[in-house]
């Protein structure tokens, strides 16, 4: 091949070998560094974090902040209103100091709405992959399979495998769990195959690496960001679905303090107290909107394109 | 003349067929194939530049996939300096694909975005078993000598580089390994014309350093006629006509790759021909014209061409052409070997 002379030889970026100091390389923030100095600099993410750090310490240290037994009630003092004296957030129908119900509660909820995203995440990512990787009938076998539970709604599946198994938190930690590894199979799946007909793969393969090596550092370096960001949008779900299966008695058994729970046994005295019965809800509201607002931002830091 | 002619070719393929199926309904059945490459046969020889071109979808990626043995052909034979490629068990394979590398199209889906460039470059030599200290410093070195100052951009990801940088970090992740072949598809393409000029006059420069042996597919009669020793031309899957670039160049017996020299853009005004530019776009591979596959576009179409498929004959030394035009002057059976 001859040179092309109009536009002359190659073209070397930047200064030449030897004339710039060492100090000058300045390494750039590896990807999730720079994530995190975005999610950092996001207001609703901050507030939303800091109303989430809040939430999992005061669950976290119940059992020393909570002034009073969750359990221990007294009939003398059924439904004292809030800002009642001894009784800061008043006290439930049988006469249990409600600050201490919810933060004992708070540390179920949050266990009950985590626990199942965390292992749909690991099943679901391992599953997606897999199929998505894999593909052919091994593909189709573990779709097809999560269509199945995918037909239901989210809400009658959980209440249809809870009702089987009966009540308890372990049983709700693995109904839950079950209506959410097929969502995140799906998602883990279509990221693995879009990433899969990448170039970077081809080039991988090209080089001789095996199946473990282009999966361990080529894939799920490129699919875990998706995967992530789509679990922690679930985690509202679940705590939601979670407080649902405990207010119908599927969940969590009583006395235990449960955010669904009180708002079950709760529910009849709002003609008596309208604002102690609503606590727990609004604890639930609060818990999931923190955890919606964290996903978007998470979503919004995550999206660095080229 | 062509270098390294004399000697045994270092890649060969014969009868290179890949067809995909095309799936639908519940059942996922075929109901029709893809006749993305039907009987290629060429050699390429060491140290010569063989290119390959074509339009759009006439498999020209498929069969730089197929020499590399990304995708399994489902037919034909590839060897590789004299060793059966098909045939290789699969660390037998993973030592040969140290020799043949390849450099892709797309500068911006063929670098992972979550590693550096510096560690995307080492990472086929981790595959390889060198130590990661050496291999960082290898990468390094060869990122400097492709013209990405180390120092500069070794620590830098994909997406804060330019096309044509990205472009340089894919050859340097193609040579790290010391290959003999280099399977380069559309490797200027995406880039911009000064830049094209750039990464072209890289590439003969490592060429010539490194005695390498290239197989350059484009679309861009212009880049190929530059950088060849050889041509194949490609329609529809098939070779229809083979021989030097300045054969081709000076005189093109295809219809179809006359055509192709009469659209391709000239500044030489004794270049320009007379015959009319091809119209229309290909037919569909799924369903290809019997006979000669041109024949639907070509100018001088006979009733024979619908009939059976032309065969590659050698119209002048190491000049082949599959077409019924040249049967009387042919040597019949000279091609191909």
């Amino acid at each position: 091949m001859t040179q092309i002379e109009a536009v002359g030889g190659v073209a070397t970026f930047g200064p030449g070998p030897g004339s710039l100091p060492p100090t000058l390389n300045v390494a750039p923030m590896s990807y999730w560094r720079t994530v995190a100095w975005r999610l950092a600099r996001d207001p609703a993410t901050l507030v939303a974090g800091s109303v989430l750090v809040l939430i999992v310490l005061s669950a976290v240290l119940a059992p020393w902040l909570a002034p009073y037994d969750p359990s221990a009630g007294s009939i003398r003092l059924r439904l004292a209103p809030v800002g009642a004296s001894a009784h800061l957030l008043g006290t439930d129908e049988q006469g249990r100091d409600m600050l201490s119900r919810l933060l004992w509660g708070g540390r179920m909820t949050l266990v009950a709405g985590l626990t199942p995203v965390l292992i749909a995440f690991v099943l679901g990512t391992g599953l997606g992959v897999l199929a998505g990787y894999v593909g052919g009938l091994t593909n189709t076998l573990v779709m097809r399979t999560m269509d199945i539970f995918y037909a239901f709604p989210a809400v009658l599946l959980a209440i249809a495998i809870s009702g089987a198994l009966g009540p308890g938190l372990p049983n709700t930690l693995i109904s839950l769990s079950i209506v959410f590894v097929p969502r995140v199979v799906r998602v883990a799946e279509s990221a693995t195959v879009q990433v899969k007909g990448l170039e970077y793969i081809a080039a991988a393969r090209a080089s001789g690496a095996g199946v473990r090596a282009i999966v361990r550092h080529h894939l799920l370096a490129n699919v875990l960001g998706p995967i992530l960001v789509f679990a922690s949008t679930q985690v509202s779900l679940a705590i939601i679905l979670a407080a649902g299966l405990s207010f119908l008695g599927l969940g969590v058994t009583p006395p235990a303090a449960e955010w669904g729970l009180m708002l079950n046994t709760l529910r009849q005295s709002i003609y008596v107290n309208a604002l102690v019965p609503a606590l727990p809800g609004i604890a639930i509201f609060v818990t999931s909107m923190a955890f919606n607002l964290l996903s978007d931002g998470l979503r919004d830091a995550m999206e660095i394109r080229a | 003349m062509s270098p390294g002619i004399g000697s045994p070719p270092l890649l060969q393929a014969r009868g290179l067929r890949k067809h995909f199926p095309l799936r639908g309904g519940v059942l996922q059945r075929t109901y029709a194939w893809v006749r993305a490459v039907d009987g290629v046969s060429f050699d390429v020889h060491p140290t010569e530049t063989l290119g390959i071109v074509g339009e759009s979808g006439c498999g020209k990626s498929t069969l730089a996939r197929l020499i590399l043995r990304l995708i399994e052909p489902d037919a034909g034979r590839i060897t590789f300096g004299g060793e059966d490629v098909r045939s290789a068990s699969p660390p037998r394979m993973k030592r040969l694909r140290r020799d043949m590398q390849l450099v892709f199209q797309d500068p911006y889906a063929s670098l992972n975005p979550r590693l550096t460039i510096e560690d995307a470059v080492a990472f086929s030599l981790l595959v390889h078993g060198t130590p990661r200290g050496e291999a960082r410093a290898r990468a390094r070195a060869l990122l400097d000598r492709v013209g990405l100052d180390p120092r500069l951009y070794g620590r830098r990801y994909a997406h804060e580089l330019s096309g044509g940088q990205r472009q340089r970090v894919n050859i340097a992740r193609a040579l790290v390994l010391d290959p003999k072949l280099l399977v380069l598809d559309e490797p200027v393409s995406a880039l911009d014309k000064s830049v094209q000029a750039q990464v072209l006059n890289l590439l003969a420069e490592l060429k010539r350093e490194r005695a390498l042996t290239y197989v350059f597919i484009s679309h861009d009669l212009n880049v190929i006629e530059h950088v060849s020793d050889r041509v194949l031309v490609m329609y529809l899957g098939e070779v229809v006509e083979t021989g030097t670039a300045d054969a081709l160049a000076q005189s093109p017996r295809h219809p179809y790759t006359q055509a192709l020299f009469a659209s391709a853009p000239s500044m030489d005004p004794d270049r320009r021909m007379d015959r009319p530019p091809l119209a229309g776009d290909p037919p569909n591979a799924i369903d290809p014209p019997s006979g000669c596959r041109f024949r639907t576009r070509c100018a001088f179409a006979m009733p024979r061409c619908a009939e059976a498929p032309p065969a590659l004959r050698s119209v002048d030394a190491a000049h082949d052409v599959a077409c019924y035009l040249y049967e009387a002057e042919a040597t019949v059976g000279a091609a191909p070997r």
